[in-house]
């Protein structure tokens, strides 16, 4: 997965591509919240949902939390360019 | 360490902070800070700690904080977030350190409180509890909390201005609120309901020092409404606005040691474009609680001023004479050493200045 760089600029050490084992969307934001704490809050909102200048893509399609990884999926976080 | 005298500016790209020393001849600015988002407020508590308040629309709301003046920050929102289901906290509106921790206003309008430095945060929940809740309707610039005012000397007692839900106050840390709005103006209501208990459009509020001679506060207003003055810790309000060029405008800034000296900057009216009254820059400042104005213009422009000061871009330091401070929605930061009496331009080209505040470190 690739994570966009305004994002990794606020958590230090943060790559901008890694490799996790997670089954749904939800569940590679907790991963990503335990490894950076806060990094969660970043990406969604307490609606719960993934915040709405945030656009998170699965095999080239706009995924929401409850959208399945099959093993092997590409995701890409990318910051909406409405969000500037 | 020599004293500094430090401004905490927020713009709509990041932080900034200029530092003096006591003479206030020459100033350094540096920034932005925390990655040019949005932030709305910078405050900085009694061990010199910054916080800087605002949200990103990509990455939500978050309170940024540096312990080396602005050499380097960290951020966090854990707790900051109303529960599952209801409108998300879009942004920090306001922070306010004091006695009793670190508080924060939000959009949508709410309070939160830290105890650990700004660590984490907890809804002030007694707040959004208080009856008048579902009928808060949102101001110009959304339903935001954005005057927070803490007894510097009973960390129980606090108020809050919401916009366009009026001035709160509570007694008791936060538990329980009233309405603190009698004798300010709803102009936009129809001409029976002029003075409803809540709903008026509060742009600042802000504590004079000392108590009165009956130990209550006096508190200072810059409404959408007027101008007004509290001997009652905001029991009741009277207008201060007779000889003012309007009754519009955003900041309001208390002197640091005289209640009877209160600086604001009135606009030329919320209809008429919200610049300068006639394109000419002045800080209005009364000597005598609200009785009597007079502008103060030297060193600032004097034509084609068609900017506004937001509604927390003003402040006063603690020096002796106090320094007067405020930022213009188009950049520029302006200061007096000598209570308003003469300015000089520090920065033309800043982004929007959303805040400023004054702290002195070290010494």
């Amino acid at each position: 997965m690739r994570l966009p760089a305004p994002l990794t600029a606020l958590f230090p050490g943060a790559p901008r591509c890694l490799e996790l084992e997670v089954a749904t969307v939800a569940e590679l934001m907790d991963r990503l919240d335990a490894r950076w704490p806060g990094m969660r809050d970043r990406l969604c909102d307490t609606t719960p949902a993934v915040r709405r200048h945030i656009n998170v893509f699965v095999a080239g399609r706009r995924a929401r939390l409850d959208t399945a990884l099959p093993p092997g999926s590409d995701v890409f976080i990318i910051t909406a360019i409405s969000g500037g | 360490m020599a004293a500094e005298l430090v401004l905490l500016i927020g713009t709509r790209k990041g932080a900034f902070i200029a530092r003096t020393d006591a003479a206030r001849r020459s100033w350094s600015i540096e920034g932005p800070f925390c990655e040019t988002w949005p932030v709305n407020h910078v405050v900085a508590d009694a061990e010199g700690v910054i916080y800087a308040g605002g949200g990103n629309e990509w990455f939500g709301p978050a309170v940024w904080k540096s312990r080396d003046l602005g050499r380097s920050w960290t951020h966090s929102s854990a707790g900051l977030a109303y529960a599952a289901g209801e409108a998300p906290v879009k942004a920090v509106w306001s922070l306010a350190a004091g006695g009793g921790g670190l508080y924060g206003g939000v959009e949508p309008a709410g309070l939160f409180h830290s105890a650990d430095g700004g660590e984490s945060w907890r809804q002030v929940e007694g707040l959004r509890r208080h009856p008048s809740r579902p009928e808060w309707n949102p101001g110009g610039a959304g339903l935001i909390l954005h005057s927070l005012v803490l007894d510097p000397e009973d960390p129980a007692a606090l108020w809050v201005g919401i916009s366009a839900a009026g001035v709160f106050h509570s007694a008791d840390g936060g538990e329980n609120w009233q309405a603190r709005n009698r004798g300010t103006r709803a102009d936009y209501n129809p001409d029976d309901q002029r003075y409803p208990e809540f709903g008026q459009c509060v742009h600042c509020v802000v504590m004079a020092p000392g108590r009165g001679p009956d130990g209550r506060r006096r508190l200072y207003q810059q409404n959408h409404c007027g101008m007004y003055r509290s001997d009652d810790g905001g029991t009741g309000w009277a207008s201060i606005e007779a000889g003012l060029p309007s009754s519009f405008g955003f900041p309001a800034a208390a002197h640091p040691r005289d209640p009877d000296t209160l600086f604001l900057i009135p606009l030329n009216g919320d209809t008429a474009g919200r610049y300068m009254p006639e394109a000419k820059t002045a800080v209005w400042r009364s000597r005598d609680g609200g009785a009597s104005w007079q502008a103060l213009r030297e060193g600032l422009p004097q034509q084609g001023a068609f900017f506004n000061v937001l509604r927390q871009a003003m402040a006063t330091d603690t020096l002796e004479p106090a320094g007067v401070y405020f930022g213009t929605n188009s950049g520029a930061l302006y200061a007096s050493r000598d209570e308003g009496e003469s300015w000089q331009c520090l920065a033309s080209h800043l982004p929007t200045i959303t805040s400023v505040e004054t702290a002195v470190i070290g010494g």
